[in-house]
């Protein structure tokens, strides 16, 4: 137990996750020390944290007994501006991210999120549409092993096709395969201008845009119950272009260009203590799954162009409005994955909801992590 | 050993008795794949209809311990879809229905034997097509392209098979179905889709490929540039992407791949030109103009003597025939040529390629370079005659010393063609054995046995062992597997 004392410091009342408390912390400063500790902590039940903004996700760990906070393993480790590909600790803050100069990361999430807790959680935003999710962006990864290995796949080129693609396995898999110390990304260039177009308008007339020859970046619905729903749409590329572009959403929409992004744009409909759900369907089917979603009384936002939408109630009486949601989500050919709530609820609700392929997915957890000890509860089927 | 015999008369009569060959004759039409100096004689062939069959097939080679090996078209080009000489190879190229095509949805759903460009075809009256653009397009198949997440000129912009892939049936080795993903984005659980893509075969065969489709642009221009050299022409790739454009495509083409070209197709490329590079844009006519200007203005600033821009479709099509004749073509000026596959980082293009020269005149053998610029994707042509002595070995050795340089500037042994049985010795060069192995607990998660694809991709195969009971307290419903009714 020598190494494991050395790393690691007692937990206190603030470590616990969705109400379970942590016996240790301990936050490694790199990926050698990382392995160190991981190693010595063969045994205990682990939760990898990160920034901290979405580590109330998912059921709470069926047990715990070590946090390993990822936010010292920080900081930009190359950037490769002419092949527009950047090497980052998975600590790193997204906002230091998001401002590379004259390039950027395309992946929305709040500043504070770690790069490694956004990839382990596959969060996304509005702008999914134009750039992918982290999927799409991470090019290769450095990750400890459950065991304590160090191992990485992929690379630093965004086009290879040399063995599995392992970064897709960790990505989503909310640190329950291991602790991702390392990220490469793709990058994007900032655009020369932006613009959006705001109306008030059904979420049907999304497809307008979608068939349109508009290329947008993003196009998002908002909508709550006793409320005129709204879109809006953002666009991306040459002041020129931007403007005539942003013109004739504007008109198709009967809308109004604007230099700002609605003030709902990337905020989650849930309160602090309330129920978040995420929806996903088939492009067709958004409209009914907004309109399902605003009669069982949430507030609904997401990506009308990517069928990725998010579902926020205030209350706790949301057991039938899940259901509901679920069979609709169903219905459109994706799924009602309820992201949080407030505890007492989170207990009596199917969080996941039933999953494809789950036999596999055991399969794979089992052979990464025999002692199911990363994260243990917290994902599908009990994972 | 499996009783072949005894195997082929069980799969008779589970799909049909001609739809299993064991005639050596016939069995020779699938001794290879596009690498044909590979050959290896299966111990039979099925040719099933339905992804029912395709799991019959697979479950009769679990049960009896029999490698088996998917095969498509049979275009790969690293050897990915070569025979097992006691197993079965299961040829997927007769599961070719479009099953759906759903605009309003972005998608369509077809069976692996669908060829590429039938997608596009079946999409195209409905404004969208289906954006991955391998050169072989006409030929390969939609479940080969999965297998071997393949790329195409296009892909600088659009991305590979697995960003375009939505959704997959697959057979696993123990011969169940399985769907991955689905019609919509985001399915929870491990990305098993993302990890099936680009597993060349060694995870399963998909049965079923739910695939994104794209909305066809507005605008397209396309762009020819003659460069005095290769290092102005790479020059100028790195100024349009250092501008913050994103073209379709940039391909380069070197002077003996130009001489090929030219000797080929005709194709009437700047005379004089050391180089030359395509550039094409797409998207909103708003934007695609003012970006245009900007790309020519860069180009001749870079060293373009001339630049050329295609007027209409023809035109475009005249650009295009010269890069895409460009393997075949080749072959006028030499005997015999390997195809590499390596990827760099952009910026290191005049470096690597003036490397590639170097190494060529040290082993006396020419190389032609046609390649992906704008993602640093190389395909380097190693000519040789293998008439005459000596030479096959040279331009093996330059083949491999190019990949040594791709993995030296921090690239990959390969960006589109696959590892196969080509390149599996060349992972320890790029991978740990850690990293190695950590691949192979996914292999081991879908195929304990090993009997998919076995000797592709991985030198060395690991031993999978025992699976790790379940012990700790997961969900009475899900431990009785009733959530996967859906
Ligand atoms: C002239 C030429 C140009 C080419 N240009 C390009 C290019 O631009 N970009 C590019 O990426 N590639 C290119 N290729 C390579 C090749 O066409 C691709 O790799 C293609 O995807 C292979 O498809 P296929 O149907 O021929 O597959 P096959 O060669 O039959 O098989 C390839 C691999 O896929 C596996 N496989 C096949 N079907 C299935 C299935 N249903 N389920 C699971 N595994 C399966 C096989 O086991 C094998 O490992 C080119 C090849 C040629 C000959």
């Amino acid at each position: 137990m020598g190494a494991l004392d050395e790393l690691t410091s007692p937990a206190g009342e603030q470590d616990a996750v969705c109400g379970v408390p942590a016996r240790l912390v301990a936050a490694p400063r790199d990926t050698a020390e990382a392995a160190a500790l991981v190693t010595a902590a063969r045994g205990l039940a682990v939760v990898i944290r990160g920034g901290a903004t979405k580590l109330d996700w998912g059921p709470p760990p069926r047990e715990l007994d070590l946090i390993i906070d990822t936010r010292r393993l920080a900081g930009v480790v190359e950037h490769a501006a002419g092949d527009l590909i950047t090497v980052v600790r998975a600590g790193t803050p997204m906002a230091e991210l998001h401002g590379l100069p004259g390039q950027q990361l395309a992946l929305d999430a709040p500043p504070s999120a770690t790069a490694g807790g956004t990839v382990a959680a596959n969060a996304s935003g509005p702008r999914r549409l134009r750039y992918g999710t982290a999927r799409d962006l991470l090019i290769g990864i450095t990750v400890v092993r459950p065991d304590g290995t160090i191992t990485k796949a992929g690379g630093k080129v965004v086009k290879n096709v040399a063995g599995y693609d392992l970064g897709k396995l960790y990505t989503g898999a909310f640190g329950t395969l291991g602790l991702i110390t390392e990220c490469v990304f793709r990058l994007h260039p900032v655009p020369a201008a932006t613009s959006f177009v705001r109306a008030a308008a059904p979420p049907l007339h999304a497809a307008k845009i979608l068939a349109g020859q508009f290329a947008a970046s993003a196009l998002e619905v908002n909508a709550a119950p006793g409320a005129e729903p709204e879109l809006a749409v953002l666009l991306e590329g040459t002041p020129a272009g931007v403007r005539e572009r942003a013109a004739a959403v504007a008109e198709l929409l009967d809308g109004e260009v604007s230099a700002e992004a609605p003030e709902w744009w990337d905020v989650p409909p849930w309160p602090g203590d309330g129920v978040g759900i995420k929806l996903t369907g088939t492009l067709s089917q958004v409209p009914a799954l907004v309109a399902t979603a605003v009669g069982a009384g949430a507030t609904v936002r997401g990506s009308a162009g990517a069928g990725v939408l998010y579902a926020g109630f205030p209350t706790d009486d949301t057991g039938r409005a899940v259901e509901l949601l679920r069979a609709a989500a169903v219905r459109a050919g994706g799924h009602a994955v309820v992201l949080t709530a407030p505890a007492g609820v989170r207990e009596t609700l199917d969080m996941w909801g039933p999953v494809h392929g789950l036999a596999l997915m055991r399969r794979v957890k089992d052979q990464f992590d025999p002692g199911h000890r990363f994260a243990p509860g917290r994902f599908v089927g009990g994972i | 050993m499996t009783d072949i015999d005894a195997l082929a008369a069980r799969l008779r009569a589970e799909i049909g008795v001609r739809r299993v060959l064991t005639d050596r004759q016939e069995l020779r039409t699938y001794e290879c794949d596009g690498l044909a100096h590979y050959k290896v004689v299966p111990a039979l062939v099925a040719l099933p209809v339905t992804a029912e069959q395709v799991a019959a097939v697979v479950r009769a080679c679990a049960e009896t311990g029999t490698p088996f090996v998917a095969r498509g078209s049979g275009t790969g080009l690293s050897g990915g879809a070569l025979p097992h000489a006691d197993g079965v190879l299961v040829v997927t190229s007769q599961l070719r229905e479009i099953v759906e095509v759903r605009p309003e949805d972005e998608r369509a759903i077809v069976q692996p034997g669908v060829i590429n460009l039938q997608v596009t075809k079946a999409a195209t009256p409905h404004g969208y097509y289906y954006a991955p653009d391998p050169s072989s397009q006409q030929i390969c198949s939609i479940g080969g392209n999965v297998a071997e997440n393949s790329g195409g000129a296009h892909c600088l912009k659009y991305g590979f098979t697995t960003n375009h892939v939505t959704g997959l049936e697959v057979v696993t080795p123990d011969g169940e179905r399985v769907r991955l993903g689905g019609p919509a984005p985001d399915a929870p659980g491990y990305d098993l889709l993302g990890a099936f893509v680009g597993s060349e075969g060694t995870l399963g065969v998909a049965t079923e490929v739910t695939v994104k489709l794209t909305r066809l642009p507005e605008t397209v221009r396309t762009l020819l540039a003659g460069f005095p050299s290769t290092d102005q022409a790479g020059a100028a790739t790195s100024a349009i992407i250092a501008a913050g454009v994103v073209p379709a495509a940039i391909e380069m083409m070197d002077v003996l791949a130009i001489e090929a070209a030219e000797a080929a197709v005709r194709c009437g490329y700047p005379a004089g030109a050391g180089a030359v590079l395509i550039v094409e844009l797409d998207g909103p006519a708003a934007e695609v103009e003012a970006q245009f200007d900007e790309v020519s203005a860069l180009c001749s600033e870079h060293g373009a003597f001339e630049t050329r821009v295609a007027a209409d479709d023809t035109e475009r099509a005249l650009i295009w025939r010269g890069r895409k004749s460009a393997f075949a073509a080749v072959g006028r000026i030499s005997p015999d040529y390997i195809v590499q596959d390596g990827v760099i980082p952009r910026t290191a293009l005049p470096t690597v390629l003036r490397r590639i020269g170097e190494v060529a005149a040290e082993h006396g053998v020419r190389v032609a370079n046609v390649f992906h610029a704008g993602d640093g994707n190389l395909h380097p042509l190693v000519l040789f005659d293998d008439a005459v002595p000596g030479q096959a070995s040279r331009a093996e050795a330059v083949s491999g010393a190019i990949l040594d340089l791709c993995i030296e500037h921090g690239g990959s042994i390969t960006g589109e063609h696959g590892v196969g049985v080509d390149k599996a010795k060349y992972m320890p060069r790029m991978f740990s054995d850690d990293d190695l192995d950590t691949m192979q607990l996914v292999r081991c998660a879908f195929d304990p046995a090993g009997i998919a694809n076995p000797g592709k991709v991985f030198p060395t195969p690991r031993l999978c062992g025992e699976r790790p009971g379940r012990h700790q307290g997961t969900h009475p419903m899900h431990a009785a597997d009733v959530a996967e009714i859906f």
